[in-house]
């Protein structure tokens, strides 16, 4: 759908990392973990296109003020990248967005009572929350955050509080284990018994490494991919991916806003 | 006041307002239909069609620039025969002209799909991709040279007699060369401007953006170039003209028809905003409204010089 959504509240959750709330349609609850939204910044030409952000959280809003009236709302958590994103950041409450979705294919959560093991890195946690929202309820949960630094560690006591056991790991020590956050995944996947399930979200190399961790043990993976997209619905055709038989001789795209953002890791080319 | 005659003719096309999306920038119509009434818009110009399906360029395929985009997708498109099987259901649902954009890599395959779209009951017209910048065969050089555009646009006029479009690129010298040559080949109308070529560079990776290097430029800082196209090329071609590029609003889409055009496509615009045509469809009879014009058919070409 696409509606016009007012912003809640906008604030920086670590340097560079801001974490917005904003309202939504109550249809918007039907939102599954690991869409995404094409939020326009403005309605000016520059930026021109649309910016895709994974749906961190869904819910309701409850203003603190006394006599203030809930209303359905959703958070997007993102980074400062460009001039896009800047603008972003620079939005207060009571500004108004103009918002498409919820778009594309969510994670699938897999059977109750499984282990499920969620993998982030950086801001790739941004559509995992939602899902582990949804893993808690019937299975038990941990996450691997990781990052160049503390700074990269997003929101890690919200996953907490779900009763989602914590591993973080940073390339420079400065917060949990220093080291690359599949690391931290190997050694729990050698101590866990039975098939657990791996969700992840992050760089292309971490997703890479975690793909082929999950394929040497014949694990059901889910990744979460991003992409240069101009319309988000499946028309442009900008954000396509090779797909597991891709070669250059007999190319095998996937288009990541429609197909995705979401696939199985052994559907995927990861050669590149 | 009653409503305005919104209704143009683009060869035998009945539109029920000038109104048409561009191809590539629409899917197949079915994309869109939950953001947007396409019974509500003139026409719709579906994804460019080959004989056979097409992969397209490697990623990154697009970048955003000031004002506008570059995209190399390199014609994705699913071939003919999963398009007569999986969007032809949909396209025949809708009340409104399919207009199908379709390209090939030598004359022969240009006519050989003419005369399959030509055989398809709901295809309303066909638009001839003479201008695509991404595709290192065929396209440009049909797009770019007025003999091979005349034989291109000769063959498929004779393996088809539904009404022919011809979608000029503006990366030559002259395009009312082109544009002649095209109608004297025996098209029904032209439709322009395609996408401007042009190319991003990234800074610190000293690379191109693009996988492909370069792309074709769209959106609305390309309006003030294609505005002059169309107005040069209504000057001297008998056949209607419908006008694009950057089109993001019923103003924008005015000052086209003013500079000569019948019709207009909405393109970029529809990824920013899906139900952009029909917003510029609805805008436009506003403002006939507001301004008392009550044909907009008095309005193509009446720019005051």
């Amino acid at each position: 759908m696409q509606f016009k959504s007012m912003i809640l509240s906008n604030f920086q959750v670590s340097p560079g990392y801001w974490r917005m709330r904003m309202t939504a349609p109550p249809e918007f609850a039907s939102a599954r973990p690991g869409q995404f939204v094409m939020v326009r910044v403005n309605s000016a030409i520059d930026p021109l296109l649309r910016r895709p952000f994974g749906i961190f959280d869904v819910g309701v809003h409850t203003p603190s003020h006394s006599g203030g009236v809930s209303q359905p709302c959703f958070e997007i958590l993102y980074r400062v990248v460009g001039k896009g994103t800047e603008m972003l950041s620079s939005l207060h409450s009571t500004d108004q967005l103009d918002i498409l979705g919820p778009l594309g294919k969510g994670f699938t959560v897999g059977e109750p009572g499984q282990d499920k093991l969620i993998v982030g890195g950086g801001v790739g946690l941004a559509p995992l929350y939602l899902l582990a929202r949804e893993l808690v309820k019937d299975s038990p949960v941990r996450l691997f955050a990781g990052g160049r630094t503390r700074d990269d560690i997003l929101c890690i006591t919200e996953f907490e509080r779900l009763g989602v056991e914590c591993y973080v790991a940073t390339e420079d020590g400065s917060l949990g284990r220093c080291g690359l956050v599949t690391e931290a995944l190997t050694a729990t996947l050698d101590m866990l018994q039975g098939r657990p399930s791996i969700f992840a979200c992050g760089p292309h190399g971490m997703l890479n490494a975690v793909a082929r961790i999950a394929g040497q043990r014949e694990l059901s993976c889910q990744v979460s991919l991003e992409g240069y997209m101009a319309c988000g619905v499946g028309a442009c055709l900008g954000c396509v991916t090779p797909g597991r038989d891709h070669s250059v001789e007999h190319p095998d795209y996937r288009c990541v806003c429609a197909e995705g953002p979401v696939f199985e890791s052994s559907d995927l080319g990861w050669g590149r | 006041m009653t409503a305005p005659d919104m209704s143009v003719n683009i060869a035998g096309i009945k539109l029920r307002n000038p109104v048409m999306t561009a191809s590539g920038t629409f899917g197949y119509g079915e994309e869109f239909s939950e953001y947007v009434d396409l019974e509500k818009i003139g026409a719709y110009v579906t994804k460019g069609l080959s004989l056979k399906p097409k992969a397209g360029n490697p990623t990154p395929r697009i970048v955003e620039t000031p004002g506008g985009m570059l995209n190399a997708i390199g014609l994705q498109n699913v071939g003919i025969d999963a398009f007569v099987e999986k969007k032809l259901p949909f396209i025949r649902s809708v009340n409104t002209p399919a207009i199908v954009n379709f390209f090939g890599n030598t004359i022969d395959e240009y006519a050989e799909l003419a005369h399959r779209l030509d055989e398809l009951p709901e295809v309303a017209g066909m638009e001839v991709n003479i201008s695509c910048p991404n595709v290192k065969q065929g396209g440009i050089v049909f797009g770019t040279d007025p003999a091979c555009a005349f034989d291109v646009v000769s063959a498929c006029r004779k393996a088809t007699a539904k009404p022919l479009i011809v979608k000029l690129s503006p990366n030559v010298t002259d395009v009312t060369v082109m544009a002649r040559a095209c109608e004297d080949a025996g098209a029904d109308a032209l439709s322009l401007i395609n996408t401007l070529t042009g190319m991003a560079i990234d800074l610190q990776k000293r690379r191109p953006v693009l996988a492909n290097v370069t792309g074709g430029f769209s959106g609305p800082a390309i309006k003030p170039v294609a505005l002059r196209m169309v107005w040069q090329v209504s000057r001297v071609v008998k056949v209607p003209v419908i006008g694009i590029g950057g089109i993001m609003n019923a103003t924008d889409a005015l000052e086209f028809m003013l500079a000569g055009a019948t019709a207009v496509q909405v393109g970029t615009a529809s990824f920013i905003n899906p139900a952009s045509a029909q917003q510029v469809a609805e805008g436009m009879e506003d403002w006939l409204l507001k301004n008392h014009v009550t044909d907009v058919k008095s309005l193509i070409g009446a720019l005051e010089t």
